[in-house]
Protein backbone atom coordinates (compact mmCIF):
# COMPACT_ATOMS: atom_id res chain seq x y z
CA UNK A 1 0.00 0.00 0.00
CA UNK A 2 1.58 3.33 -1.76
CA UNK A 3 1.68 6.37 0.72
CA UNK A 4 -0.63 8.30 -1.50
CA UNK A 5 -0.15 11.99 0.64
CA UNK A 6 2.27 13.26 3.45
CA UNK A 7 -0.58 12.07 6.18
CA UNK A 8 -1.83 9.03 4.63
CA UNK A 9 -2.11 6.00 7.11
CA UNK A 10 -4.06 3.77 5.37
CA UNK A 11 -5.96 2.59 2.08
CA UNK A 12 -8.71 0.44 1.16
CA UNK A 13 -8.24 -2.10 -1.92
CA UNK A 14 -11.52 -1.59 -4.30
CA UNK A 15 -10.50 -2.58 -7.40
CA UNK A 16 -7.63 -5.14 -8.96
CA UNK A 17 -6.83 -4.21 -12.62
CA UNK A 18 -4.58 -6.83 -13.41
CA UNK A 19 -4.21 -10.51 -12.42
CA UNK A 20 -1.94 -13.16 -11.67
CA UNK A 21 0.46 -14.05 -15.06
CA UNK A 22 0.00 -10.40 -16.45
CA UNK A 23 2.97 -8.92 -17.75
CA UNK A 24 3.77 -5.29 -16.00
CA UNK A 25 5.17 -2.17 -16.87
CA UNK A 26 6.77 0.40 -15.05
CA UNK A 27 3.66 3.35 -14.46
CA UNK A 28 0.99 0.83 -15.16
CA UNK A 29 -1.74 1.44 -13.13
CA UNK A 30 -2.63 -1.92 -11.27
CA UNK A 31 -5.39 -1.00 -8.82
CA UNK A 32 -7.47 1.05 -7.34
CA UNK A 33 -6.74 2.17 -3.65
CA UNK A 34 -9.99 4.51 -1.96
CA UNK A 35 -8.73 7.30 -0.16
CA UNK A 36 -9.88 9.96 1.88
CA UNK A 37 -9.32 11.91 -0.73
CA UNK A 38 -11.65 9.54 -2.81
CA UNK A 39 -10.14 6.63 -5.51
CA UNK A 40 -7.21 6.89 -6.77
CA UNK A 41 -5.24 4.71 -9.33
CA UNK A 42 -2.21 3.00 -8.32
CA UNK A 43 0.83 2.55 -10.52
CA UNK A 44 3.00 -0.18 -10.04
CA UNK A 45 7.06 0.94 -10.08
CA UNK A 46 9.00 -1.77 -11.56
CA UNK A 47 8.58 -4.20 -14.82
CA UNK A 48 8.06 -7.42 -14.22
CA UNK A 49 5.21 -10.41 -14.11
CA UNK A 50 2.38 -10.34 -10.99
CA UNK A 51 2.67 -13.95 -9.59
CA UNK A 52 0.21 -13.26 -6.48
CA UNK A 53 -2.37 -10.84 -5.75
CA UNK A 54 -2.32 -10.66 -1.28
CA UNK A 55 -4.07 -7.87 -0.69
CA UNK A 56 -7.67 -8.65 -0.40
CA UNK A 57 -10.45 -6.25 -1.96
CA UNK A 58 -12.31 -4.06 0.39
CA UNK A 59 -10.10 -4.34 3.04
CA UNK A 60 -8.73 -1.35 4.81
CA UNK A 61 -4.66 -1.75 4.97
CA UNK A 62 -1.97 0.27 6.77
CA UNK A 63 0.81 1.86 4.05
CA UNK A 64 3.70 -0.52 3.42
CA UNK A 65 1.12 -3.46 3.45
CA UNK A 66 1.97 -5.61 0.90
CA UNK A 67 -0.85 -5.89 -1.79
CA UNK A 68 0.95 -8.12 -4.34
CA UNK A 69 3.85 -10.15 -5.30
CA UNK A 70 5.70 -9.49 -8.62
CA UNK A 71 8.71 -10.39 -10.82
CA UNK A 72 11.13 -9.29 -12.63
CA UNK A 73 11.97 -11.12 -15.64
CA UNK A 74 14.03 -14.27 -14.59
CA UNK A 75 13.38 -13.79 -11.23
CA UNK A 76 12.87 -16.73 -9.03
CA UNK A 77 9.64 -17.12 -7.41
CA UNK A 78 10.32 -16.55 -3.45
CA UNK A 79 10.56 -20.18 -1.90
CA UNK A 80 7.55 -19.09 0.74
CA UNK A 81 5.18 -16.78 0.15
CA UNK A 82 3.87 -14.74 3.14
CA UNK A 83 3.58 -17.51 5.51
CA UNK A 84 -0.48 -18.22 6.64
CA UNK A 85 0.02 -17.93 10.64
CA UNK A 86 0.85 -21.42 11.87
CA UNK A 87 0.71 -22.89 15.34
CA UNK A 88 3.11 -22.06 17.92
CA UNK A 89 6.13 -24.64 17.84
CA UNK A 90 9.48 -24.05 18.23
CA UNK A 91 11.08 -23.37 14.93
CA UNK A 92 13.88 -20.87 14.16
CA UNK A 93 13.51 -17.19 12.91
CA UNK A 94 12.01 -17.78 9.36
CA UNK A 95 14.47 -17.02 7.17
CA UNK A 96 14.66 -13.67 5.80
CA UNK A 97 14.94 -13.49 2.21
CA UNK A 98 17.70 -11.27 1.18
CA UNK A 99 15.81 -7.38 0.68
CA UNK A 100 16.90 -7.60 -3.52
CA UNK A 101 16.09 -11.36 -4.44
CA UNK A 102 12.57 -10.58 -3.17
CA UNK A 103 10.21 -8.79 -5.42
CA UNK A 104 8.96 -6.07 -3.25
CA UNK A 105 5.80 -5.30 -5.32
CA UNK A 106 4.26 -1.94 -4.50
CA UNK A 107 5.52 -1.04 -0.70
CA UNK A 108 9.17 -1.19 -1.10
CA UNK A 109 9.74 0.63 2.41
CA UNK A 110 7.93 -1.49 4.68
CA UNK A 111 8.43 -5.32 5.04
CA UNK A 112 5.08 -7.49 5.09
CA UNK A 113 4.15 -7.63 9.13
CA UNK A 114 5.37 -10.72 10.40
CA UNK A 115 2.70 -13.26 11.16
CA UNK A 116 0.72 -13.12 14.61
CA UNK A 117 2.13 -15.87 16.30
CA UNK A 118 3.16 -15.67 20.15
CA UNK A 119 6.82 -16.24 20.12
CA UNK A 120 6.43 -17.99 23.62
CA UNK A 121 9.48 -19.64 24.87
CA UNK A 122 9.05 -23.35 24.75
CA UNK A 123 10.02 -23.76 28.64
CA UNK A 124 6.65 -22.52 29.72
CA UNK A 125 4.26 -24.24 27.84
CA UNK A 126 1.69 -24.86 30.10
CA UNK A 127 1.14 -20.96 31.16
CA UNK A 128 -1.68 -19.33 30.49
CA UNK A 129 -0.96 -17.25 27.07
CA UNK A 130 0.68 -14.18 27.96
CA UNK A 131 -0.42 -11.02 26.22
CA UNK A 132 0.54 -11.37 22.46
CA UNK A 133 3.50 -9.56 21.83
CA UNK A 134 3.19 -7.13 18.97
CA UNK A 135 7.12 -5.76 19.07
CA UNK A 136 7.30 -2.70 21.31
CA UNK A 137 3.46 -2.04 20.48
CA UNK A 138 1.22 -1.10 23.46
CA UNK A 139 -2.43 -1.74 23.29
CA UNK A 140 -5.27 -1.63 25.69
CA UNK A 141 -6.69 -5.24 26.59
CA UNK A 142 -10.30 -4.29 25.38
CA UNK A 143 -8.22 -3.59 21.91
CA UNK A 144 -6.34 -6.99 21.50
CA UNK A 145 -9.52 -8.86 22.36
CA UNK A 146 -11.55 -7.22 19.95
CA UNK A 147 -8.64 -7.53 17.11
CA UNK A 148 -8.79 -10.78 18.05
CA UNK A 149 -11.60 -11.16 17.23
CA UNK A 150 -12.37 -8.93 13.84
CA UNK A 151 -9.25 -10.51 12.59
CA UNK A 152 -7.32 -7.35 12.72
CA UNK A 153 -3.57 -7.89 12.61
CA UNK A 154 -3.02 -5.25 16.22
CA UNK A 155 0.92 -4.97 14.71
CA UNK A 156 0.07 -3.28 11.43
CA UNK A 157 -2.15 -0.44 13.12
CA UNK A 158 -0.99 3.19 14.48
CA UNK A 159 -2.06 4.00 18.28
CA UNK A 160 -3.90 6.99 18.61
CA UNK A 161 -3.80 6.45 22.42
CA UNK A 162 -0.60 7.59 24.55
CA UNK A 163 2.90 6.95 23.74
CA UNK A 164 0.97 5.29 20.37
CA UNK A 165 -0.91 2.98 21.76
CA UNK A 166 -3.67 0.92 20.33
CA UNK A 167 -7.34 1.62 21.57
CA UNK A 168 -10.52 0.19 20.78
CA UNK A 169 -11.29 3.07 18.51
CA UNK A 170 -8.30 2.12 16.45
CA UNK A 171 -9.38 -1.55 15.66
CA UNK A 172 -12.45 -0.90 15.40
CA UNK A 173 -11.74 2.06 12.28
CA UNK A 174 -9.30 -0.92 10.51
CA UNK A 175 -12.06 -3.81 11.23
CA UNK A 176 -11.89 -5.11 7.96
CA UNK A 177 -15.44 -5.33 6.51
CA UNK A 178 -16.06 -2.31 8.88
CA UNK A 179 -17.23 0.64 7.04
CA UNK A 180 -16.16 3.88 9.04
CA UNK A 181 -19.20 4.98 11.36
CA UNK A 182 -17.95 8.36 10.72
CA UNK A 183 -17.25 8.51 6.99
CA UNK A 184 -18.76 10.55 4.95
CA UNK A 185 -16.41 11.41 1.86
CA UNK A 186 -16.91 14.47 2.87
CA UNK A 187 -15.59 14.59 6.34
CA UNK A 188 -12.83 11.96 5.41
CA UNK A 189 -11.73 14.95 2.90
CA UNK A 190 -12.17 17.30 5.53
CA UNK A 191 -9.90 14.88 7.65
CA UNK A 192 -7.27 14.53 5.36
CA UNK A 193 -6.86 18.46 4.32
CA UNK A 194 -6.89 19.08 8.63
CA UNK A 195 -3.86 16.68 8.48
CA UNK A 196 -2.05 17.87 5.69
CA UNK A 197 -2.46 21.79 6.23
CA UNK A 198 -1.85 21.24 10.56
CA UNK A 199 1.81 19.79 9.88
CA UNK A 200 2.09 22.31 6.93
CA UNK A 201 1.72 25.33 9.36
CA UNK A 202 3.52 23.27 12.50
CA UNK A 203 6.51 22.59 10.36
CA UNK A 204 6.93 24.85 7.70
CA UNK A 205 8.09 28.41 8.26
CA UNK A 206 6.05 30.28 5.92
CA UNK A 207 7.12 33.63 4.55
CA UNK A 208 5.33 35.63 1.79
CA UNK A 209 5.83 37.86 -0.96
CA UNK A 210 3.28 39.58 -3.32
CA UNK A 211 2.94 41.37 -6.75
CA UNK A 212 -0.08 42.78 -9.05
CA UNK A 213 0.71 42.14 -12.31
CA UNK A 214 -0.81 43.36 -15.55
CA UNK A 215 -2.96 40.45 -17.29
CA UNK A 216 -4.42 42.29 -20.41
CA UNK A 217 -1.70 41.68 -22.67
CA UNK A 218 -2.25 37.29 -21.57
CA UNK A 219 -6.00 37.94 -22.17
CA UNK A 220 -5.88 39.64 -25.49
CA UNK A 221 -3.66 37.23 -26.25
CA UNK A 222 -6.13 34.39 -25.38
CA UNK A 223 -9.17 36.68 -27.43
CA UNK A 224 -6.84 36.21 -30.80
CA UNK A 225 -5.13 32.74 -30.23
CA UNK A 226 -9.13 31.79 -29.16
CA UNK A 227 -11.56 33.62 -31.65
CA UNK A 228 -12.83 30.61 -34.05
CA UNK A 229 -11.42 27.58 -32.15
CA UNK A 230 -12.92 24.68 -31.72
CA UNK A 231 -13.79 24.38 -28.21
CA UNK A 232 -11.25 21.66 -27.64
CA UNK A 233 -8.32 23.66 -28.88
CA UNK A 234 -9.51 26.53 -26.47
CA UNK A 235 -6.64 27.67 -23.82
CA UNK A 236 -7.69 29.36 -20.56
CA UNK A 237 -5.99 31.92 -18.81
CA UNK A 238 -5.03 29.26 -15.95
CA UNK A 239 -3.15 27.32 -18.57
CA UNK A 240 -0.86 30.42 -18.75
CA UNK A 241 -0.33 30.75 -15.14
CA UNK A 242 0.76 27.33 -14.86
CA UNK A 243 2.57 27.66 -17.71
CA UNK A 244 4.75 30.74 -16.47
CA UNK A 245 4.55 29.17 -12.79
CA UNK A 246 6.72 26.17 -14.25
CA UNK A 247 8.85 27.40 -16.70
CA UNK A 248 9.69 30.27 -13.36
CA UNK A 249 10.22 27.54 -11.45
CA UNK A 250 12.44 25.42 -13.53
CA UNK A 251 14.97 28.85 -12.99
CA UNK A 252 14.18 29.21 -9.50
CA UNK A 253 15.17 26.10 -7.82
CA UNK A 254 14.87 26.54 -4.27
CA UNK A 255 10.89 26.90 -5.16
CA UNK A 256 10.88 23.45 -6.53
CA UNK A 257 11.62 20.24 -4.89
CA UNK A 258 10.95 18.59 -1.24
CA UNK A 259 11.42 19.45 1.70
CA UNK A 260 12.16 15.67 3.96
CA UNK A 261 12.80 15.51 7.24
CA UNK A 262 16.03 13.47 7.22
CA UNK A 263 17.95 14.80 4.06
CA UNK A 264 16.42 18.41 4.16
CA UNK A 265 16.05 19.96 0.76
CA UNK A 266 16.04 18.06 -2.16
CA UNK A 267 15.52 19.76 -5.58
CA UNK A 268 13.41 18.20 -8.15
CA UNK A 269 14.76 17.29 -11.52
CA UNK A 270 11.72 18.48 -13.43
CA UNK A 271 8.71 20.59 -12.73
CA UNK A 272 5.40 18.72 -11.82
CA UNK A 273 3.11 21.26 -10.82
CA UNK A 274 -0.14 20.69 -8.54
CA UNK A 275 -3.08 22.56 -10.11
CA UNK A 276 -5.56 23.03 -7.47
CA UNK A 277 -9.07 22.09 -8.06
CA UNK A 278 -12.02 22.94 -5.82
CA UNK A 279 -14.01 19.77 -5.41
CA UNK A 280 -17.99 20.47 -5.19
CA UNK A 281 -19.49 20.67 -2.10
CA UNK A 282 -15.87 21.02 -0.58
CA UNK A 283 -12.74 19.69 -0.40
CA UNK A 284 -9.30 19.80 -2.48
CA UNK A 285 -7.13 18.36 -4.56
CA UNK A 286 -3.63 19.57 -5.92
CA UNK A 287 -2.87 16.50 -8.46
CA UNK A 288 0.68 16.75 -10.01
CA UNK A 289 1.01 17.83 -14.28
CA UNK A 290 4.11 15.29 -14.85
CA UNK A 291 7.03 16.82 -16.02
CA UNK A 292 4.93 20.11 -17.61
CA UNK A 293 8.40 21.87 -18.04
CA UNK A 294 8.78 19.64 -21.32
CA UNK A 295 5.15 20.86 -22.59
CA UNK A 296 3.92 23.19 -24.83
CA UNK A 297 1.28 25.71 -24.11
CA UNK A 298 -1.10 23.21 -25.86
CA UNK A 299 -0.30 20.39 -23.65
CA UNK A 300 -0.01 21.69 -20.49
CA UNK A 301 -3.85 22.96 -21.05
CA UNK A 302 -4.41 19.67 -22.25
CA UNK A 303 -3.07 17.73 -19.72
CA UNK A 304 -5.29 20.35 -16.82
CA UNK A 305 -8.32 19.60 -18.71
CA UNK A 306 -7.43 16.02 -18.27
CA UNK A 307 -6.76 16.45 -14.41
CA UNK A 308 -9.99 18.57 -13.53
CA UNK A 309 -11.80 15.71 -16.05
CA UNK A 310 -10.47 12.88 -13.67
CA UNK A 311 -10.00 14.69 -10.07
CA UNK A 312 -14.20 14.83 -10.90
CA UNK A 313 -14.63 11.23 -11.59
CA UNK A 314 -12.20 9.89 -8.66
CA UNK A 315 -9.81 8.77 -11.35
CA UNK A 316 -6.23 10.08 -10.22
CA UNK A 317 -2.91 8.19 -10.02
CA UNK A 318 -0.94 7.74 -7.14
CA UNK A 319 2.04 9.57 -8.69
CA UNK A 320 0.18 12.46 -9.32
CA UNK A 321 -1.05 12.78 -5.96
CA UNK A 322 2.95 12.73 -4.01
CA UNK A 323 5.25 14.07 -7.13
CA UNK A 324 4.12 17.50 -7.15
CA UNK A 325 7.17 19.94 -6.53
CA UNK A 326 5.59 22.95 -6.54
CA UNK A 327 1.47 24.11 -6.45
CA UNK A 328 -0.49 26.40 -8.41
CA UNK A 329 -3.93 27.62 -6.47
CA UNK A 330 -5.85 30.07 -8.56
CA UNK A 331 -9.31 31.31 -7.79
CA UNK A 332 -10.62 31.44 -11.25
CA UNK A 333 -12.41 34.09 -13.15
CA UNK A 334 -14.48 35.67 -10.94
CA UNK A 335 -14.01 36.16 -6.46
CA UNK A 336 -11.37 37.43 -4.35
CA UNK A 337 -8.33 38.88 -5.70
CA UNK A 338 -5.94 37.74 -3.41
CA UNK A 339 -5.29 34.70 -1.65
CA UNK A 340 -1.98 33.69 0.98
CA UNK A 341 -2.21 29.98 0.55
CA UNK A 342 -0.57 27.59 3.05
CA UNK A 343 2.24 25.10 1.46
CA UNK A 344 1.39 21.68 0.43
CA UNK A 345 4.13 19.32 2.36
CA UNK A 346 7.01 17.78 1.25
CA UNK A 347 6.83 21.05 -1.23
CA UNK A 348 8.84 24.26 -0.53
CA UNK A 349 6.22 26.87 -2.26
CA UNK A 350 2.32 27.83 -3.38
CA UNK A 351 2.01 30.56 -5.98
CA UNK A 352 -1.79 31.54 -4.95
CA UNK A 353 -3.32 34.08 -7.67
CA UNK A 354 -6.26 35.58 -7.54
CA UNK A 355 -9.02 36.68 -9.70
CA UNK A 356 -8.26 39.29 -12.56
CA UNK A 357 -9.95 42.49 -11.13
CA UNK A 358 -10.31 45.85 -13.06
CA UNK A 359 -8.05 48.46 -11.77
CA UNK A 360 -6.52 51.95 -12.53
CA UNK A 361 -3.16 50.92 -13.98
CA UNK A 362 -0.24 53.00 -14.95
CA UNK A 363 1.14 52.72 -18.35
CA UNK A 364 4.12 54.82 -19.37
CA UNK A 365 3.45 57.65 -17.23
CA UNK A 366 -0.97 57.51 -17.79
CA UNK A 367 -3.40 56.02 -15.71
CA UNK A 368 -5.62 53.14 -17.60
CA UNK A 369 -7.62 50.76 -16.88
CA UNK A 370 -6.19 47.18 -17.09
CA UNK A 371 -7.06 43.61 -15.60
CA UNK A 372 -4.67 42.54 -12.77
CA UNK A 373 -4.22 39.64 -10.81
CA UNK A 374 -2.19 39.60 -7.17
CA UNK A 375 -0.14 36.56 -7.01
CA UNK A 376 0.95 35.94 -3.80
CA UNK A 377 4.16 33.16 -3.41
CA UNK A 378 4.28 31.35 -0.06
CA UNK A 379 7.81 29.69 0.31
CA UNK A 380 9.62 27.60 3.04
CA UNK A 381 12.48 29.51 4.99
CA UNK A 382 14.18 26.87 5.87
CA UNK A 383 14.73 26.33 1.75
CA UNK A 384 15.12 29.97 0.71
CA UNK A 385 14.89 33.76 1.33
CA UNK A 386 12.91 37.01 0.02
CA UNK A 387 15.13 37.31 -2.88
CA UNK A 388 14.81 33.89 -4.47
CA UNK A 389 11.34 34.47 -3.94
CA UNK A 390 11.28 37.80 -5.66
CA UNK A 391 13.01 35.96 -8.78
CA UNK A 392 10.60 33.77 -9.16
CA UNK A 393 7.47 36.09 -9.00
CA UNK A 394 9.91 38.67 -11.63
CA UNK A 395 10.59 35.87 -14.25
CA UNK A 396 6.65 35.12 -13.84
CA UNK A 397 5.54 38.42 -14.28
CA UNK A 398 7.75 38.76 -17.35
CA UNK A 399 6.43 35.84 -19.16
CA UNK A 400 2.98 37.07 -18.63
CA UNK A 401 3.95 40.07 -20.47
CA UNK A 402 5.08 37.86 -23.44
CA UNK A 403 2.34 35.08 -23.61
CA UNK A 404 3.19 34.56 -27.10
CA UNK A 405 6.52 32.89 -25.69
CA UNK A 406 4.81 30.74 -23.14
CA UNK B 1 -35.38 17.80 -31.67
CA UNK B 2 -37.17 19.37 -29.39
CA UNK B 3 -35.79 22.32 -26.14
CA UNK B 4 -36.96 19.53 -23.96
CA UNK B 5 -34.59 17.11 -25.63
CA UNK B 6 -31.84 20.16 -26.08
CA UNK B 7 -32.22 20.02 -22.23
CA UNK B 8 -32.08 16.58 -21.85
CA UNK B 9 -28.70 16.49 -23.55
CA UNK B 10 -27.17 19.35 -22.40
CA UNK B 11 -27.92 17.92 -18.60
CA UNK B 12 -26.57 14.30 -19.48
CA UNK B 13 -22.86 16.16 -20.98
CA UNK B 14 -23.18 18.61 -17.51
CA UNK B 15 -23.23 15.27 -15.60
CA UNK B 16 -20.50 13.68 -17.36
CA UNK B 17 -18.70 16.54 -17.01
CA UNK B 18 -19.07 16.94 -13.22
CA UNK B 19 -20.23 13.19 -12.21
CA UNK B 20 -21.34 14.63 -8.54
CA UNK B 21 -24.59 16.27 -9.53
CA UNK B 22 -27.65 14.26 -9.32
CA UNK B 23 -28.82 15.61 -12.61
CA UNK B 24 -32.78 15.77 -10.67
CA UNK B 25 -31.87 17.74 -8.28
CA UNK B 26 -30.73 20.47 -11.28
CA UNK B 27 -33.71 23.36 -11.55
CA UNK B 28 -34.34 25.20 -14.75
CA UNK B 29 -32.35 28.57 -13.54
CA UNK B 30 -29.64 27.06 -11.61
CA UNK B 31 -26.36 28.93 -13.25
CA UNK B 32 -23.70 26.11 -13.68
CA UNK B 33 -21.35 28.13 -12.40
CA UNK B 34 -22.65 30.06 -9.19
CA UNK B 35 -25.10 27.25 -8.21
CA UNK B 36 -23.27 24.18 -9.74
CA UNK B 37 -20.17 25.27 -8.69
CA UNK B 38 -18.31 24.14 -12.26
CA UNK B 39 -15.46 26.31 -13.00
CA UNK B 40 -13.87 27.54 -15.56
CA UNK B 41 -12.10 24.14 -16.94
CA UNK B 42 -15.40 22.14 -16.37
CA UNK B 43 -17.33 25.03 -18.44
CA UNK B 44 -14.96 24.28 -21.43
CA UNK B 45 -14.94 20.70 -21.16
CA UNK B 46 -19.06 20.73 -21.43
CA UNK B 47 -18.61 22.99 -24.47
CA UNK B 48 -16.57 20.95 -25.98
CA UNK B 49 -18.81 17.88 -25.12
CA UNK B 50 -21.71 20.00 -26.44
CA UNK B 51 -19.84 20.74 -29.78
CA UNK B 52 -18.79 17.00 -30.03
CA UNK B 53 -21.97 15.61 -29.39
CA UNK B 54 -24.40 18.66 -31.22
CA UNK B 55 -21.97 20.10 -33.80
CA UNK B 56 -22.80 23.13 -32.35
CA UNK B 57 -19.75 25.02 -31.40
CA UNK B 58 -20.45 27.66 -28.73
CA UNK B 59 -17.88 30.68 -29.00
CA UNK B 60 -16.58 32.23 -25.83
CA UNK B 61 -18.66 35.30 -25.44
CA UNK B 62 -21.74 33.36 -25.90
CA UNK B 63 -21.31 31.25 -22.24
CA UNK B 64 -23.91 33.45 -20.67
CA UNK B 65 -26.26 32.39 -22.71
CA UNK B 66 -25.74 28.78 -21.59
CA UNK B 67 -25.66 29.48 -18.21
CA UNK B 68 -28.72 27.54 -17.24
CA UNK B 69 -30.09 24.63 -18.61
CA UNK B 70 -33.32 26.45 -19.59
CA UNK B 71 -30.88 29.04 -21.03
CA UNK B 72 -28.96 26.65 -22.92
CA UNK B 73 -32.00 24.45 -24.10
CA UNK B 74 -32.83 27.58 -26.15
CA UNK B 75 -29.65 28.36 -27.08
CA UNK B 76 -29.08 24.83 -28.52
CA UNK B 77 -32.27 24.82 -30.26
CA UNK B 78 -31.46 28.17 -31.93
CA UNK B 79 -28.03 26.90 -33.23
CA UNK B 80 -28.38 23.48 -34.15
CA UNK B 81 -28.16 21.98 -37.48
CA UNK B 82 -31.04 20.50 -38.15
Amino acid sequence: MPSLGADMEAGKLVEWLVKPGDTVHRGDVVAVVETQKGAIEIEIFQDGTVTELLAELGRELPVGAPLATVLAEGEAPPATTAAPPRAPEPEPEPEPEPAEDRAPAMAPPIPPPAPETPRTPPARPAAPAPPVRTGARPASPAARQLAEKLGVDIAALKGSGPGGAILLADVEHAAPGKPKTSASPMEEMRKAIAAAMTRAKRTIPHFYLSETIDVDPAIAFLETRNEGCPPAERILLGALFVRAATLAAAKVKTMNGHYLEDRGYVPAQVVNPGVAIALRGGGLVAPALMDAGAMTLEQTMAGMRDLVTRARAGRLRGSEMTEGTITISSLGDTGAEAMTGVIFPPQVALVGIGAPHLRPWVVEGSVVPRHVVTLTMSADHRVSDGRQVARFIAEFEDLMQRPEDL
Amino acid sequence: MTATDFRAVFLDELVRVAPDIDPDTVGDDDHIQEDLELDSMDVLNLVAALHERLGVDIPERDYPEIATPALAAAYLARHATA
